[in-house]
């Protein structure tokens, strides 16, 4: 599933600045803790967070993910948001708790089933 | 090619600019994004617990044909007990550091597992070296 259809099902609000959200999405992980994120999640995922410092961007650049959410209307700092639009990691914000817009993700059929294989 | 960076103790704003910087270099240089993936997460942990527990240092990369070597070093406190430090869930992160969401004990484990060859060298009172080889394979 590409991004824009998550993006636009999950009526997910983006606070960086990118028109074109056309990458497949490989799956999905949540946490946060950065390392667990670090030696986790793989490039082209959506990462689930409540942590909203520019540090996540880092993170989510490093590892080449192809967005980050932050669940349960948690502040994205603003430096976060600059961070995201240097690299090319376009950040979003939901009043969802990680734990529904988990959910919600797994519903649309955004699950790592395709990585498991 | 060798580069170098400075690590800054404690900046968390800016934080993972030499794994950053590598990065970009890598790519450049046209190394496989899988490869290029492994050495940025290695030295971004590197780094992190450069500036958390050290008081800041030193990143070095050593990019070569066959591989590149990261080499992170500090004149920081030391580590005590290397085995401890290791084990994944330990941590003596202060927890203002917690809530970022780092100290969470994984960043030497994950170091070792993402590396080709890992080695750490710690004295207490005089510092610690990381020595980290990733081949192009
Ligand atoms: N450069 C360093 N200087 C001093 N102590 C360190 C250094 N790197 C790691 N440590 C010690 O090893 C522990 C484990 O490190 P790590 O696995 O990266 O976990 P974390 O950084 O989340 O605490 C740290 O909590 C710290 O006590
Ligand atoms: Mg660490």
């Amino acid at each position: 599933m590409k991004l824009n259809e998550v993006v636009t099902k999950l009526k997910l609000q983006q606070v960086t600045s990118f028109a074109k959200l056309d990458m497949v999405v490989q799956g999905g992980y949540v946490s946060d803790l950065l390392s667990n994120v670090m030696g986790q999640a793989k490039p082209g995922m959506i990462w689930v967070t409540m942590q909203g410092h520019h540090n996540i961007a880092a993170v989510g650049s490093l590892i080449g993910l192809a967005a980050i959410i932050v669940a349960g209307d948690a502040k994205v700092e603003q430096d976060a948001i600059e961070k995201g639009n240097d690299n090319d990691l376009p950040i979003f914000v939901t009043a969802l708790s990680s734990y529904d817009i988990v959910g919600a993700l797994n519903k649309l059929g955004v699950t790592n089933e395709q990585e498991k294989k | 090619m060798k580069v170098e960076y400075q690590v800054p103790g404690g900046d968390f704003d800016r934080a993972g600019e030499a794994s950053a910087n590598i990065k970009k270099l890598l790519q450049r240089i046209g190394i496989p994004a899988d490869v290029i993936r492994r050495i940025a997460i290695g030295t971004y942990e590197g780094e992190m617990n450069c500036l958390i527990h050290a008081g800041g240092g030193r990143v070095v990369a050593e990019i070569e044909p066959e591989g590149t070597v990261i080499i992170i070093s500090d004149q920081g406190p030391g580590i005590p007990d290397i085995q401890k430090a290791m084990q994944e869930g330990w941590s003596t992160a202060p927890d203002y550091v917690r809530a970022m969401g780092f100290g969470a004990g994984m960043g030497l484990p994950n170091m070792m597992k993402c590396s080709d060859d890992f080695n750490i060298q710690s004295k207490v009172g005089e510092g610690s070296t990381i020595t980290m080889k990733f081949l192009y394979k």
